[in-house]
Parts: structure tokens; C-alpha cells; sequence
């Protein structure tokens, strides 16, 4: 498990995808200033829920490299016969890639904080909004990719099947910055209902694309 | 339906030569022996460890070759010693002038000998190789048939589906009906 994890974390670092999820991120919330204009007011407002949409776009990103080079390349076939489980297998496919997903994102939000003029006690909801987020994105990001692997154009299929289930995610998550502990409990069942089913869906979908 | 009726069993120091024309089944039979491929009917009897050598190398293309190795030398045994069974196999297969350069830089024949040594390296007892002497020189083929003897030799099973010509002697004949 923990070697599964550690092979994951290098080939994100190494195939860039962890620092492309996190500058598309940076780039987005610097978008929307240019497209609302430069009202200070105005931006310290939406700030949060801009960084909630830019976060949800972002962990659309790596979709693609998550289980489609491990299909094609045969690895999920000899992890497979060495009696792995798939399901154990996509649930280090999650923690790998929360860990290259998450923290790095929650230190990307400072910085977009800072460009959008986030008030201090805002930007802490929103990064607590993010801790508790992000392993439910990341869940959904695997589970996503498991489905659409082997798809032709995957990756737009992977927007269209993962968008709308990260609504809740966002709603929660940017309501919790006005709506405070009851919205952040929501978001937290939310996540939890995405991490402890995701490895079973991402482990079925491994097993039937492998037939 | 690919194929029905088809029963066989290989006993320890036995090698089943799967053969036939293109497009047979051999290696959906090989997956099904592999427990990758779900058979319609019937069962599959196979000892607690199998190795498979299929068309895809499954090694992570921007590692070098012994680490790429190790990391499945790891999954199959104590971890601790995973590098030196990884750089005994790649002896085995005489990759050991390349066993630090990336995969990515590997020829067609060398990622096949590559994916030999992963066999090799694993130490389970039921070898099943998908066509092993695709992409292979004549030495190489040799290389192979030695150490199919020799995991035979060990008490060890494989079950080869090819359709070139291998030398495995006293090999049981499987032949799928088209």
C-alpha cells in the first residue's frame, strides 16, 4: 500500500501534474478579477467562492493520468495477479493524489487569496473549507478516471461525469464561508460519503475495463 | 464463444504450449489462467503465486530499469531484498549493462527481456507468458527457453502461448479448436 502510494506521489511529481493542477488553479482566480474589473468590495466578496470554483476546475486537471497510463501500460493487470485488490489499489490512488492535490492547493489559495483581497477570517474558513474538501475532489478525481478510462476523448467525458457531482462539494464549501460550522458539517459528510465509496466504484470500474 | 470443453492440468515441472492460429483465444486463455479474464464456465485451479508476462512491460517508463523492477520485486516478496533479486533476474536476462538507464530508452526486445525478468524476479511457482518470444533476437530466445528449463527444473509450471516455434521439452500440447 504504502509503496503503491509513494510510486503514485513520484509519477505526479514527475510528470508535472501536481505544479499544471495548481497554476491552472492561479490562473482562473486571477481571471475573474479581469472579467468582474477591479472593484476591491466586490472581489473580497466572491473572493471565496471564486477560489471554491477555481478549486473544483482544478481537480478536473490530472483526471486523465490518474488510471489511464496504468491501464494501458499493463500495471493494474500484474498488480492483479499478484492478488492485489483493485479496491486497495484505488485507495492509494486517493491518498497519493490528495497528497499532491490538497496541500499544495491549500497553499496555492493564500497566494489567490492575496490577489483577490480575501479578508484574513475568510481566507481560514476557506482553507478549512478546503482541508476538508479536498479529499472528497480528490476521491471523485480517481473514481472519475476509473470510469472514463479507455473512453475516446476521456477527458471531456471526465468534466461531464465529474462536475455535477462535485456540486455539493461546492456548495457546501463556498456557503460555509457565510454559513460557518453548519455548511462545513455538510461539506464534511459530503467528502466522507466521496472517499469511502470511491475506492469500490474506481475498483469496479478497473475490474470491468480490464474484460 | 471462443472456446468450450477445454480441460488440462499441468503438474509441478510441466509446461503447457498453448498454440493455434491468430485470433484462437490464446491469450484470453493465458488472462483466464491469470484470473484477469472472468470464464463463462468452468474453473481454474492455480498455485498461490503466478507471474505473467503479457504484451504490455507495466514498467514506469521514467524510472531506470532496476528500480523500475525493484518496485514489482517489492510487491512480490520481503521488500528488503527486492533490489538484488530485481538485478539477479536482469543478470538472467543479460540486461545488466543497461539496468541503470530509464525504460523510456529501451528497445522493443529489451523491455521484453525486461518484462522476463519481472517473471523471473517474482519467484512464484506458474509462469504465464502471452507470446514471450515477440520482439526477441535469436540469443534472446535461447535466454528464454534456459530459463523456462530451468524454472521447470526447480519444480516451477509455465504455461506459454505462442506461435513461434519454442523449444520446451516434454511440453503438454494445447491446442484450442477454432
Amino acid at each position: 500500500m504504502l509503496t503503491l502510494i509513494l510510486r503514485d506521489l513520484r509519477i505526479g511529481w514527475a510528470s508535472g501534474g501536481i505544479v499544471n493542477a495548481l497554476a491552472f488553479f492561479l490562473l482562473v482566480t486571477i481571471l475573474f478579477p479581469f472579467a468582474v474589473g477591479p472593484d476591491t468590495a466586490l472581489l473580497a466578496r466572491i473572493g471565496g467562492g471564486v477560489i471554491w470554483a477555481a478549486a473544483v476546475l482544478a481537480a478536473l486537471m490530472p483526471v486523465e493520468r490518474l488510471i489511464g497510463p496504468d491501464t494501458e501500460s499493463g500495471v493494474l493487470d500484474q498488480l492483479a495477479v499478484r492478488g492485489v485488490s483493485l479496491s486497495a489499489v484505488a485507495a492509494a490512488k486517493i491518498v497519493a493524489h490528495w497528497l499532491g492535490f490538497g496541500p499544495p492547493l491549500m497553499l496555492a489559495a493564500v497566494i489567490a487569496a492575496g490577489l483577490l483581497g480575501l479578508p484574513a477570517a475568510t481566507l481560514g474558513t476557506v482553507e478549512l473549507g478546503l482541508l476538508i474538501g479536498t479529499p472528497g475532489l480528490a476521491a471523485l478525481a480517481v473514481a472519475t478516471s476509473a470510469l472514463v478510462t479507455g473512453l475516446r476523448g476521456a477527458g471531456s467525458v471526465a468534466g461531464l461525469v465529474m462536475l455535477p457531482l462535485a456540486v455539493p462539494l461546492l456548495i457546501f464549501g463556498a456557503g460555509s464561508i457565510d454559513g460557518g460550522a453548519g455548511a462545513l458539517k455538510l461539506l464534511a459528510a459530503v467528502a466522507l460519503l466521496l472517499v469511502a465509496g470511491a475506492p469500490f466504484v474506481a475498483g469496479a470500474a478497473m475490474r470491468a475495463g480490464m474484460e | 464463444m471462443l472456446f468450450d470443453g477445454l480441460s488440462f492440468s499441468l503438474p509441478a515441472g510441466a509446461a503447457g504450449l498453448v498454440a493455434g492460429p491468430n485470433g484462437v483465444g490464446k491469450s484470453s486463455l493465458i488472462r483466464i489462467a491469470a484470473g484477469l479474464l472472468r470464464a463463462d464456465a468452468g474453473t481454474v485451479r492455480h498455485p498461490p503465486t503466478r507471474a505473467l508476462m503479457a504484451e504490455a512491460h507495466a514498467l514506469d517508463p521514467a524510472r531506470r530499469l532496476v528500480d523500475a523492477l525493484a518496485f514489482w520485486a517489492s510487491l512480490d516478496a520481503a521488500p528488503a531484498r527486492a533490489r538484488e533479486r530485481a538485478e539477479h533476474a536482469l543478470a538472467a536476462v543479460a540486461l545488466s549493462t543497461i539496468a541503470e538507464v530509464p525504460v523510456r530508452l529501451l528497445s522493443t526486445g529489451q523491455r521484453r527481456r525486461a518484462a522476463l525478468a519481472r517473471v523471473v524476479a517474482s519467484g512464484a511457482s506458474l509462469w504465464l507468458l502471452d507470446e514471450p518470444a515477440n520482439g526477441l533476437d535469436v540469443a534472446s530466445v535461447g535466454v528464454l527457453e534456459r530459463l523456462i528449463a530451468r524454472h521447470r527444473a526447480d519444480g516451477g509450471i509455465a504455461l506459454v502461448a505462442t506461435h513461434m516455434p519454442l523449444d520446451l521439452p516434454d511440453a503438454q500440447k494445447i491446442v484450442l479448436p477454432c
